[in-house]
Protein backbone atom coordinates (compact mmCIF):
# COMPACT_ATOMS: atom_id res chain seq x y z
CA UNK A 1 0.00 0.00 0.00
CA UNK A 2 1.06 3.82 -1.22
CA UNK A 3 0.09 6.56 -0.67
CA UNK A 4 -0.25 6.35 -4.27
CA UNK A 5 -2.46 3.67 -3.76
CA UNK A 6 -4.89 5.06 -1.16
CA UNK A 7 -5.14 8.35 -3.46
CA UNK A 8 -6.36 6.30 -6.44
CA UNK A 9 -9.16 3.97 -3.92
CA UNK A 10 -10.08 7.09 -2.20
CA UNK A 11 -11.18 8.25 -5.69
CA UNK A 12 -12.98 5.42 -6.80
CA UNK A 13 -14.82 6.03 -3.23
CA UNK A 14 -15.50 9.51 -4.66
CA UNK A 15 -16.64 8.66 -8.17
CA UNK A 16 -18.85 5.98 -7.61
CA UNK A 17 -19.28 6.64 -4.69
CA UNK A 18 -18.47 3.86 -2.12
CA UNK A 19 -20.16 3.96 1.66
CA UNK A 20 -17.22 4.71 3.34
CA UNK A 21 -16.75 6.51 7.17
CA UNK A 22 -18.00 9.71 5.44
CA UNK A 23 -21.03 8.28 4.41
CA UNK A 24 -21.70 6.73 6.86
CA UNK A 25 -21.94 9.00 9.34
CA UNK A 26 -23.37 11.39 7.02
CA UNK A 27 -26.53 9.18 7.01
CA UNK A 28 -26.28 7.30 10.39
CA UNK A 29 -30.19 8.89 11.46
CA UNK A 30 -31.35 7.30 7.69
CA UNK A 31 -30.08 4.11 7.74
CA UNK A 32 -30.90 3.41 11.86
CA UNK A 33 -34.83 4.66 10.67
CA UNK A 34 -34.43 1.93 7.44
CA UNK A 35 -32.98 -0.47 10.52
CA UNK A 36 -36.18 0.08 11.83
CA UNK A 37 -38.27 -1.35 9.33
CA UNK A 38 -37.23 -5.12 9.78
CA UNK A 39 -40.13 -4.92 12.36
CA UNK A 40 -43.49 -5.12 10.84
CA UNK A 41 -44.70 -2.76 13.89
CA UNK A 42 -42.31 -0.07 12.86
CA UNK A 43 -43.27 -0.52 9.28
CA UNK A 44 -47.11 0.18 10.25
CA UNK A 45 -46.23 2.87 12.59
CA UNK A 46 -43.78 4.77 9.87
CA UNK A 47 -46.88 4.59 7.84
CA UNK A 48 -49.56 5.57 10.44
CA UNK A 49 -47.63 9.04 10.93
CA UNK A 50 -44.43 9.60 8.52
CA UNK A 51 -43.61 12.56 10.05
CA UNK A 52 -43.68 11.65 13.86
CA UNK A 53 -42.02 8.53 12.73
CA UNK A 54 -38.63 10.75 10.73
CA UNK A 55 -38.51 12.77 14.12
CA UNK A 56 -37.99 9.86 16.24
CA UNK A 57 -35.02 9.07 14.09
CA UNK A 58 -33.49 12.95 14.29
CA UNK A 59 -33.46 12.60 10.59
CA UNK A 60 -31.56 15.27 9.04
CA UNK A 61 -33.46 18.01 7.28
CA UNK A 62 -32.14 17.11 3.77
CA UNK A 63 -32.81 13.31 4.71
CA UNK A 64 -36.18 14.12 5.71
CA UNK A 65 -36.75 15.87 2.38
CA UNK A 66 -35.15 12.87 0.32
CA UNK A 67 -37.74 10.79 2.26
CA UNK A 68 -40.66 13.20 1.63
CA UNK A 69 -40.03 13.53 -2.00
CA UNK A 70 -39.00 9.45 -2.13
CA UNK A 71 -36.17 10.87 -4.06
CA UNK A 72 -33.53 8.21 -3.98
CA UNK A 73 -30.43 9.92 -5.05
CA UNK A 74 -31.05 12.20 -2.71
CA UNK A 75 -31.43 9.99 -0.13
CA UNK A 76 -28.08 8.66 -1.40
CA UNK A 77 -26.29 11.84 -1.19
CA UNK A 78 -27.50 12.32 2.31
CA UNK A 79 -26.02 8.77 3.41
CA UNK A 80 -28.45 6.44 2.72
CA UNK A 81 -27.22 3.47 2.29
CA UNK A 82 -28.98 1.10 -0.03
CA UNK A 83 -29.47 -2.39 2.04
CA UNK A 84 -30.99 -0.17 4.42
CA UNK A 85 -32.42 1.91 1.76
CA UNK A 86 -34.39 -1.15 0.19
CA UNK A 87 -36.05 -1.97 3.59
CA UNK A 88 -37.67 1.54 3.01
CA UNK A 89 -38.56 0.66 -0.65
CA UNK A 90 -39.84 -1.94 0.76
CA UNK A 91 -43.04 0.03 2.52
CA UNK A 92 -44.03 1.69 -0.63
CA UNK A 93 -44.22 -2.20 -2.27
CA UNK A 94 -40.47 -0.92 -4.53
CA UNK A 95 -38.55 -3.63 -5.57
CA UNK A 96 -34.77 -3.06 -6.83
CA UNK A 97 -35.83 -2.44 -10.53
CA UNK A 98 -38.12 0.20 -9.59
CA UNK A 99 -35.24 1.90 -7.48
CA UNK A 100 -33.00 1.36 -10.61
CA UNK A 101 -35.69 3.15 -12.48
CA UNK A 102 -36.05 5.80 -9.99
CA UNK A 103 -32.35 6.46 -9.91
CA UNK A 104 -31.06 6.23 -13.82
CA UNK A 105 -34.05 8.28 -14.96
CA UNK A 106 -35.57 4.94 -17.37
CA UNK A 107 -39.06 3.45 -17.16
CA UNK A 108 -39.32 0.22 -15.30
CA UNK A 109 -39.35 -1.78 -18.44
CA UNK A 110 -36.78 0.65 -19.86
CA UNK A 111 -34.59 -0.76 -17.08
CA UNK A 112 -35.57 -4.39 -17.44
CA UNK A 113 -34.71 -3.76 -20.94
CA UNK A 114 -31.44 -2.66 -20.41
CA UNK A 115 -30.39 -4.94 -17.49
CA UNK A 116 -31.43 -7.96 -20.22
CA UNK A 117 -28.92 -6.60 -22.82
CA UNK A 118 -25.86 -7.49 -20.53
CA UNK A 119 -26.44 -10.57 -21.53
CA UNK A 120 -25.09 -10.07 -25.37
CA UNK A 121 -21.61 -9.30 -23.53
CA UNK A 122 -21.61 -12.88 -22.27
CA UNK A 123 -17.66 -13.81 -23.66
CA UNK A 124 -18.77 -17.68 -24.10
CA UNK A 125 -21.19 -19.56 -22.08
CA UNK A 126 -20.48 -22.53 -20.00
CA UNK A 127 -22.82 -24.44 -18.13
CA UNK A 128 -21.30 -27.85 -16.59
CA UNK B 1 -10.35 -39.43 12.05
CA UNK B 2 -9.98 -36.19 10.66
CA UNK B 3 -12.62 -33.60 9.80
CA UNK B 4 -13.01 -34.45 5.64
CA UNK B 5 -14.00 -31.18 3.54
CA UNK B 6 -15.97 -32.52 0.61
CA UNK B 7 -16.15 -29.68 -1.60
CA UNK B 8 -17.20 -25.89 -2.20
CA UNK B 9 -20.87 -24.62 -3.06
CA UNK B 10 -20.76 -20.90 -4.52
CA UNK B 11 -24.31 -19.16 -5.59
CA UNK B 12 -25.10 -16.12 -6.30
CA UNK B 13 -27.94 -15.27 -3.26
CA UNK B 14 -30.33 -12.51 -4.86
CA UNK B 15 -33.74 -11.99 -2.71
CA UNK B 16 -35.84 -12.18 -5.56
CA UNK B 17 -34.31 -16.11 -5.83
CA UNK B 18 -36.89 -16.33 -2.70
CA UNK B 19 -40.10 -14.83 -4.49
CA UNK B 20 -39.38 -16.69 -7.37
CA UNK B 21 -39.49 -20.02 -5.22
CA UNK B 22 -42.70 -18.85 -3.22
CA UNK B 23 -44.91 -17.80 -6.48
CA UNK B 24 -43.35 -21.49 -7.98
CA UNK B 25 -41.89 -19.87 -11.31
CA UNK B 26 -38.88 -22.10 -11.74
CA UNK B 27 -39.63 -23.42 -14.83
CA UNK B 28 -40.64 -19.82 -16.59
CA UNK B 29 -38.56 -18.63 -19.33
CA UNK B 30 -37.21 -15.87 -17.10
CA UNK B 31 -35.66 -18.30 -14.07
CA UNK B 32 -35.21 -21.52 -15.89
CA UNK B 33 -32.41 -20.97 -17.10
CA UNK B 34 -31.09 -19.48 -13.60
CA UNK B 35 -32.63 -22.70 -11.80
CA UNK B 36 -31.27 -25.25 -13.89
CA UNK B 37 -28.00 -24.83 -12.39
CA UNK B 38 -28.77 -26.21 -9.20
CA UNK B 39 -30.42 -29.61 -9.84
CA UNK B 40 -26.53 -30.59 -10.68
CA UNK B 41 -25.90 -29.91 -7.23
CA UNK B 42 -28.48 -31.00 -5.19
CA UNK B 43 -27.71 -34.59 -6.68
CA UNK B 44 -24.15 -34.26 -5.25
CA UNK B 45 -24.73 -33.22 -2.17
CA UNK B 46 -27.54 -35.90 -1.85
CA UNK B 47 -24.71 -38.34 -2.24
CA UNK B 48 -21.94 -36.00 -0.38
CA UNK B 49 -24.10 -36.30 2.18
CA UNK B 50 -22.38 -33.05 4.29
CA UNK B 51 -23.12 -33.06 7.87
CA UNK B 52 -21.49 -29.27 8.78
CA UNK B 53 -21.55 -26.01 6.39
CA UNK B 54 -19.04 -23.31 6.92
CA UNK B 55 -21.09 -20.50 4.88
CA UNK B 56 -18.72 -16.90 3.83
CA UNK B 57 -21.48 -14.62 3.44
CA UNK B 58 -22.76 -10.70 4.10
CA UNK B 59 -25.29 -9.31 5.95
CA UNK B 60 -27.46 -7.23 4.65
CA UNK B 61 -29.31 -4.90 7.39
CA UNK B 62 -30.78 -8.09 9.57
CA UNK B 63 -28.35 -8.82 12.30
CA UNK B 64 -25.47 -6.38 12.14
CA UNK B 65 -25.98 -2.09 11.73
CA UNK B 66 -23.68 0.68 11.00
CA UNK B 67 -23.37 1.05 15.45
CA UNK B 68 -20.86 -1.98 15.61
CA UNK B 69 -19.95 -3.46 12.28
CA UNK B 70 -17.54 -5.96 12.26
CA UNK B 71 -15.08 -6.87 9.20
CA UNK B 72 -15.08 -10.74 10.28
CA UNK B 73 -17.68 -12.48 12.00
CA UNK B 74 -18.02 -15.68 13.26
CA UNK B 75 -20.83 -17.38 14.68
CA UNK B 76 -20.50 -19.51 17.27
CA UNK B 77 -24.01 -20.17 18.20
CA UNK B 78 -26.42 -23.14 19.07
CA UNK B 79 -29.07 -22.22 16.57
CA UNK B 80 -29.73 -19.52 13.84
CA UNK B 81 -32.61 -18.17 13.02
CA UNK B 82 -33.97 -15.86 10.18
CA UNK B 83 -36.39 -13.21 10.34
CA UNK B 84 -38.33 -10.80 8.92
CA UNK B 85 -35.93 -8.39 6.59
CA UNK B 86 -38.49 -5.53 5.91
CA UNK B 87 -39.09 -6.38 2.01
CA UNK B 88 -41.85 -9.68 2.07
CA UNK B 89 -39.58 -12.33 1.80
CA UNK B 90 -40.80 -15.49 3.84
CA UNK B 91 -39.19 -16.20 6.97
CA UNK B 92 -36.78 -19.20 6.88
CA UNK B 93 -36.34 -21.97 8.87
CA UNK B 94 -33.48 -21.80 11.44
CA UNK B 95 -30.49 -23.74 11.22
CA UNK B 96 -28.80 -25.67 14.14
CA UNK B 97 -25.08 -24.54 14.85
CA UNK B 98 -22.16 -26.24 15.96
CA UNK B 99 -20.66 -24.52 19.03
CA UNK B 100 -17.84 -26.62 19.46
CA UNK B 101 -16.67 -26.09 15.77
CA UNK B 102 -17.00 -22.73 15.41
CA UNK B 103 -15.30 -22.30 18.92
CA UNK B 104 -12.25 -24.26 17.27
CA UNK B 105 -12.47 -22.08 14.74
CA UNK B 106 -12.36 -18.95 16.49
CA UNK B 107 -9.21 -20.05 18.73
CA UNK B 108 -7.58 -21.17 15.74
CA UNK B 109 -8.14 -18.15 13.84
CA UNK B 110 -7.04 -15.73 16.66
CA UNK B 111 -4.11 -17.53 17.05
CA UNK B 112 -3.19 -17.62 13.67
CA UNK B 113 -3.37 -13.37 14.11
CA UNK B 114 -7.24 -13.23 12.30
CA UNK B 115 -8.93 -10.74 15.44
CA UNK B 116 -12.28 -11.75 14.25
CA UNK B 117 -15.26 -11.00 15.95
CA UNK B 118 -17.17 -13.60 17.67
CA UNK B 119 -21.36 -13.86 18.13
CA UNK B 120 -23.11 -16.17 20.73
CA UNK B 121 -26.45 -14.83 18.71
CA UNK B 122 -26.18 -14.29 15.08
CA UNK B 123 -29.23 -13.78 12.97
CA UNK B 124 -28.83 -15.14 9.18
CA UNK B 125 -30.60 -13.28 6.39
CA UNK B 126 -31.74 -14.23 2.45
CA UNK B 127 -27.84 -14.70 2.11
CA UNK B 128 -27.60 -17.81 3.58
CA UNK B 129 -31.30 -19.36 3.53
CA UNK B 130 -31.61 -18.63 -0.03
CA UNK B 131 -28.55 -20.83 -0.97
CA UNK B 132 -30.17 -23.61 1.17
CA UNK B 133 -33.44 -23.40 -0.32
CA UNK B 134 -31.88 -23.37 -3.80
CA UNK B 135 -29.92 -26.75 -3.26
CA UNK B 136 -32.29 -28.52 -0.55
CA UNK B 137 -36.00 -27.42 -1.76
CA UNK B 138 -38.66 -28.59 0.71
CA UNK B 139 -36.97 -30.23 3.67
CA UNK B 140 -38.57 -29.69 6.80
CA UNK B 141 -35.01 -29.75 8.73
CA UNK B 142 -31.61 -28.66 7.22
CA UNK B 143 -29.85 -31.77 6.71
CA UNK B 144 -26.30 -30.20 7.50
CA UNK B 145 -25.23 -27.75 11.03
CA UNK B 146 -24.34 -23.34 9.94
CA UNK B 147 -21.31 -22.08 11.17
CA UNK B 148 -21.50 -18.48 9.27
CA UNK B 149 -18.75 -16.34 9.00
CA UNK B 150 -20.05 -12.95 8.32
CA UNK B 151 -17.79 -10.35 5.58
CA UNK B 152 -18.17 -6.60 5.53
CA UNK B 153 -19.10 -5.83 2.57
CA UNK B 154 -21.49 -2.80 3.68
CA UNK B 155 -18.99 -0.25 4.76
CA UNK B 156 -15.81 0.84 3.57
CA UNK B 157 -12.90 0.09 4.77
CA UNK B 158 -13.96 -3.51 3.38
CA UNK B 159 -10.95 -6.23 3.82
CA UNK B 160 -9.54 -7.01 0.44
CA UNK B 161 -9.58 -9.73 -1.38
CA UNK B 162 -6.10 -11.10 -0.80
CA UNK B 163 -7.41 -10.56 2.76
CA UNK B 164 -10.49 -12.84 2.32
CA UNK B 165 -8.19 -15.46 0.62
CA UNK B 166 -6.23 -15.41 3.59
CA UNK B 167 -8.55 -15.38 6.09
CA UNK B 168 -10.30 -18.60 4.29
CA UNK B 169 -6.99 -20.61 3.81
CA UNK B 170 -6.72 -19.85 8.13
CA UNK B 171 -10.21 -21.53 8.14
CA UNK B 172 -8.93 -24.07 6.14
CA UNK B 173 -6.00 -25.07 9.10
CA UNK B 174 -8.30 -24.56 11.52
CA UNK B 175 -10.47 -27.23 10.16
CA UNK B 176 -7.72 -29.81 9.32
CA UNK B 177 -6.76 -29.12 13.17
CA UNK B 178 -10.37 -30.04 14.22
CA UNK B 179 -10.39 -33.88 15.47
CA UNK B 180 -13.93 -34.78 14.93
CA UNK B 181 -14.93 -36.59 11.25
CA UNK B 182 -17.66 -34.58 10.14
CA UNK B 183 -18.00 -34.30 6.52
CA UNK B 184 -17.71 -30.35 5.63
CA UNK B 185 -18.80 -28.28 2.79
CA UNK B 186 -17.64 -24.91 2.59
CA UNK B 187 -19.96 -22.27 0.74
CA UNK B 188 -19.38 -18.56 -0.56
CA UNK B 189 -22.84 -16.62 -1.12
CA UNK B 190 -23.19 -13.25 -2.88
CA UNK B 191 -22.38 -11.86 -6.76
CA UNK B 192 -21.76 -11.64 -8.73
CA UNK B 193 -21.24 -8.42 -10.99
CA UNK B 194 -24.38 -6.20 -9.83
CA UNK B 195 -24.79 -2.28 -8.76
CA UNK B 196 -28.11 -1.44 -6.76
CA UNK B 197 -27.34 2.33 -5.96
CA UNK B 198 -26.63 5.36 -7.82
CA UNK B 199 -26.82 6.64 -11.41
CA UNK B 200 -25.14 3.09 -12.09
CA UNK B 201 -27.95 1.29 -11.05
CA UNK B 202 -28.09 -1.73 -13.30
CA UNK B 203 -24.54 -1.84 -14.08
CA UNK B 204 -23.08 -5.61 -14.52
CA UNK B 205 -20.00 -7.36 -16.11
CA UNK B 206 -19.26 -10.26 -17.93
CA UNK B 207 -15.51 -10.18 -18.55
CA UNK B 208 -14.72 -9.82 -14.86
CA UNK B 209 -17.23 -12.38 -13.83
CA UNK B 210 -15.99 -14.84 -16.61
CA UNK B 211 -12.22 -14.19 -14.96
CA UNK B 212 -13.50 -15.18 -11.54
CA UNK B 213 -15.23 -18.25 -12.50
CA UNK B 214 -12.18 -18.93 -14.76
CA UNK B 215 -10.06 -18.75 -12.21
CA UNK B 216 -11.29 -19.55 -8.68
CA UNK B 217 -10.62 -23.10 -8.85
CA UNK B 218 -7.33 -22.97 -10.06
CA UNK B 219 -5.82 -19.74 -9.19
CA UNK B 220 -7.81 -17.57 -6.46
CA UNK B 221 -4.74 -15.78 -6.26
CA UNK B 222 -5.75 -14.15 -9.82
CA UNK B 223 -8.57 -12.68 -7.83
CA UNK B 224 -6.41 -10.62 -5.40
CA UNK B 225 -4.57 -8.33 -7.62
CA UNK B 226 -7.49 -5.84 -7.17
CA UNK B 227 -8.29 -3.49 -3.99
CA UNK B 228 -11.93 -3.75 -2.51
CA UNK B 229 -12.38 -0.45 -3.91
CA UNK B 230 -11.47 -1.32 -7.84
CA UNK B 231 -13.56 -4.70 -7.49
CA UNK B 232 -16.64 -2.38 -6.57
CA UNK B 233 -15.98 -0.33 -9.86
CA UNK B 234 -15.35 -3.69 -12.09
CA UNK B 235 -18.13 -5.56 -10.38
CA UNK B 236 -20.45 -2.85 -9.15
CA UNK B 237 -21.15 -1.71 -5.70
CA UNK B 238 -22.34 -5.02 -4.15
CA UNK B 239 -20.50 -7.08 -6.62
CA UNK B 240 -17.73 -7.07 -4.14
CA UNK B 241 -19.93 -9.99 -2.53
CA UNK B 242 -17.25 -12.01 -4.47
CA UNK B 243 -15.37 -11.40 -1.43
CA UNK B 244 -17.09 -14.10 0.28
CA UNK B 245 -16.84 -16.71 -2.90
CA UNK B 246 -12.16 -15.74 -2.21
CA UNK B 247 -12.68 -16.57 1.51
CA UNK B 248 -14.61 -20.30 0.78
CA UNK B 249 -12.09 -20.53 -2.13
CA UNK B 250 -9.44 -20.50 0.95
CA UNK B 251 -11.15 -22.36 3.00
CA UNK B 252 -10.75 -25.48 0.72
CA UNK B 253 -7.36 -25.06 0.71
CA UNK B 254 -4.30 -25.32 -1.82
CA UNK B 255 -5.39 -28.33 -3.61
CA UNK B 256 -6.19 -29.10 -6.97
CA UNK B 257 -10.31 -29.07 -7.54
CA UNK B 258 -12.38 -30.49 -10.15
CA UNK B 259 -15.27 -28.34 -11.28
CA UNK B 260 -18.48 -30.48 -11.07
CA UNK B 261 -20.78 -27.75 -12.23
CA UNK B 262 -20.78 -24.25 -13.32
CA UNK B 263 -24.14 -21.95 -14.20
CA UNK B 264 -23.57 -18.32 -15.40
CA UNK B 265 -26.74 -16.11 -16.09
CA UNK B 266 -27.76 -12.76 -16.92
CA UNK B 267 -29.97 -11.58 -15.38
CA UNK B 268 -31.62 -12.41 -12.43
CA UNK B 269 -32.88 -9.31 -10.85
CA UNK B 270 -30.37 -6.46 -11.04
CA UNK B 271 -27.50 -9.35 -10.76
CA UNK B 272 -25.20 -11.34 -13.26
CA UNK B 273 -26.56 -14.60 -11.44
CA UNK B 274 -23.98 -17.64 -11.06
CA UNK B 275 -23.83 -20.99 -9.20
CA UNK B 276 -20.55 -23.07 -8.82
CA UNK B 277 -19.65 -26.85 -7.55
CA UNK B 278 -16.15 -27.63 -6.63
CA UNK B 279 -14.65 -30.79 -5.53
CA UNK B 280 -11.09 -31.86 -4.13
CA UNK B 281 -9.92 -33.41 -7.89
Amino acid sequence: MTPESVNADNAIRRAIPLFDGGLATRGYALNAMCFSFNEKANRDAFLADEEGYCARFHLTPEQRKAVADRNVLAMLDAGGNVYYLAKLAGIFGLGVQDLGALQTGMSVDEFKAMLLTWADKIPHQENA
Amino acid sequence: MMANIIGGYFTSHVPGIGGAMVRGDQETPYWKPFFDGYPPISKWLAEAKPDVAVVFSNDHGLNFFLDKMPTFAVGAAPSYDNADEGWGLPVYKSFTGHPALSWHLIDSLVRDEFDITTCQQMLVDHAISIPFELVYPGVETWPVKLIPIAINTVQYPLPSPKRCLALGRAVHRALQSWGGDERILVCGTGGLSHQLDGPRAGFMNPDYDTFCLDNLAANPDALTGHTAEQVAELAGTQGVEILNWIAARGAMGDIPLTQVSRNYHIPISNTAAASLLLEPA
